[in-house]
């Protein structure tokens, strides 16, 4: 049986990548991705530990992470095509200048 | 057991591949399928509230929302140009910081592996719980003020939503006026 080392490690292992890909890619769509991989990379530890000390309290923590996400998604994207707009472009070192 | 590497080795080779794609369409797909596997481990964990909400919310919603958004852009390749060839210590500003980020986010996890890796691995306990009806009790009874606050929570989202994506149209006249 798989025990709750390896959800941690596979948690962390996903962590990882989630916040590599926020640092290594130029594409405001795919930093947004990162991070959506790094919140369920914490929701799986958040589901693990739970199940490990026998409560209902992480899945409850994982429901108010879901919905922090989709409303963190609606947000960003907006502002996403906001950005679009004015520069025609998805690379975050376009977007320097605090007013144009 | 087997089941839990098959679905962790998915879940891995997927986010990888999302950090790896040039177009963002294949990376919100492979993310979908990310967000599946971890599902499978949801069941595997005796959560399935979570792992329905996972795939009904995260995938259906939330990656959709992505996804139209991609497409509503239709701006699907970035601009690489300092992308190759260059060391990776050596590029500007964030990237530099991320590299070593990254060596020193690999070397605390072999810490922690080598160090905690052999007398943390607990087996869970038989008594899991699992029940709907127990999450829901408690998410409207000693959870009841933070989801209210998640509701007020999502018409803001929505409201920001509606206007930073506006088109803003100058002062608009009211039609029929």
């Amino acid at each position: 049986m798989p025990t709750l080392a390896h959800y941690l490690v596979l948690s962390a292992v996903l962590f990882c990548i989630g916040t590599a890909g926020v640092f290594v890619r130029r594409n405001l769509i795919t930093i947004l991705l990162s991070i959506e991989i790094m919140l369920n990379a914490v929701n799986l530890s958040f589901v693990a530990f739970g199940r490990a000390f026998g409560s209902a309290d992480g899945q409850i923590i994982v429901f108010f992470v879901m919905t922090v996400a989709a409303a963190e998604a609606a947000v960003g994207l907006a502002i996403v095509i906001g950005l679009f707009r004015h520069r025609e472009s998805l690379n975050p070192d376009t977007f320097t200048s605090l007013k144009w | 057991m087997t089941l839990f590497y098959v679905f962790a080795v998915v879940a891995v080779l997927a986010s990888m591949l999302v950090i790896a794609q040039r177009n963002p369409i294949y990376s919100v797909l492979l993310l979908i399928l990310s967000f599946g596997a971890l599902s499978g481990l949801y069941v595997l964990l005796d959560a399935p509230f979570v792992a329905v909400t996972q795939i009904v919310v995260y995938a259906g919603a939330i990656m959709v929302l992505f996804l139209f958004v991609v497409m509503l852009l239709n701006a699907p390749h970035e601009d690489t140009e300092l992308d190759e060839h260059v060391h990776p210590l050596r590029r500007p500003g964030p990237m530099r910081v991320g590299a070593v980020l990254a060596v020193a986010l690999i070397v605390e996890l072999g810490w922690a592996l080598t160090r905690a890796g052999s007398q943390a691995g607990g087996d869970f306990p038989a008594a899991a719980v699992s029940s709907v009806r127990a999450i829901g009790r408690s998410l409207f009874t000693a959870y009841a003020f933070p989801f209210e606050v998640t509701s007020v929570l999502i018409l803001v989202a929505m409201v920001g939503a509606v206007v930073l994506a506006r088109r803003d149209s100058g002062p608009s006249v009211p039609p029929g006026a």
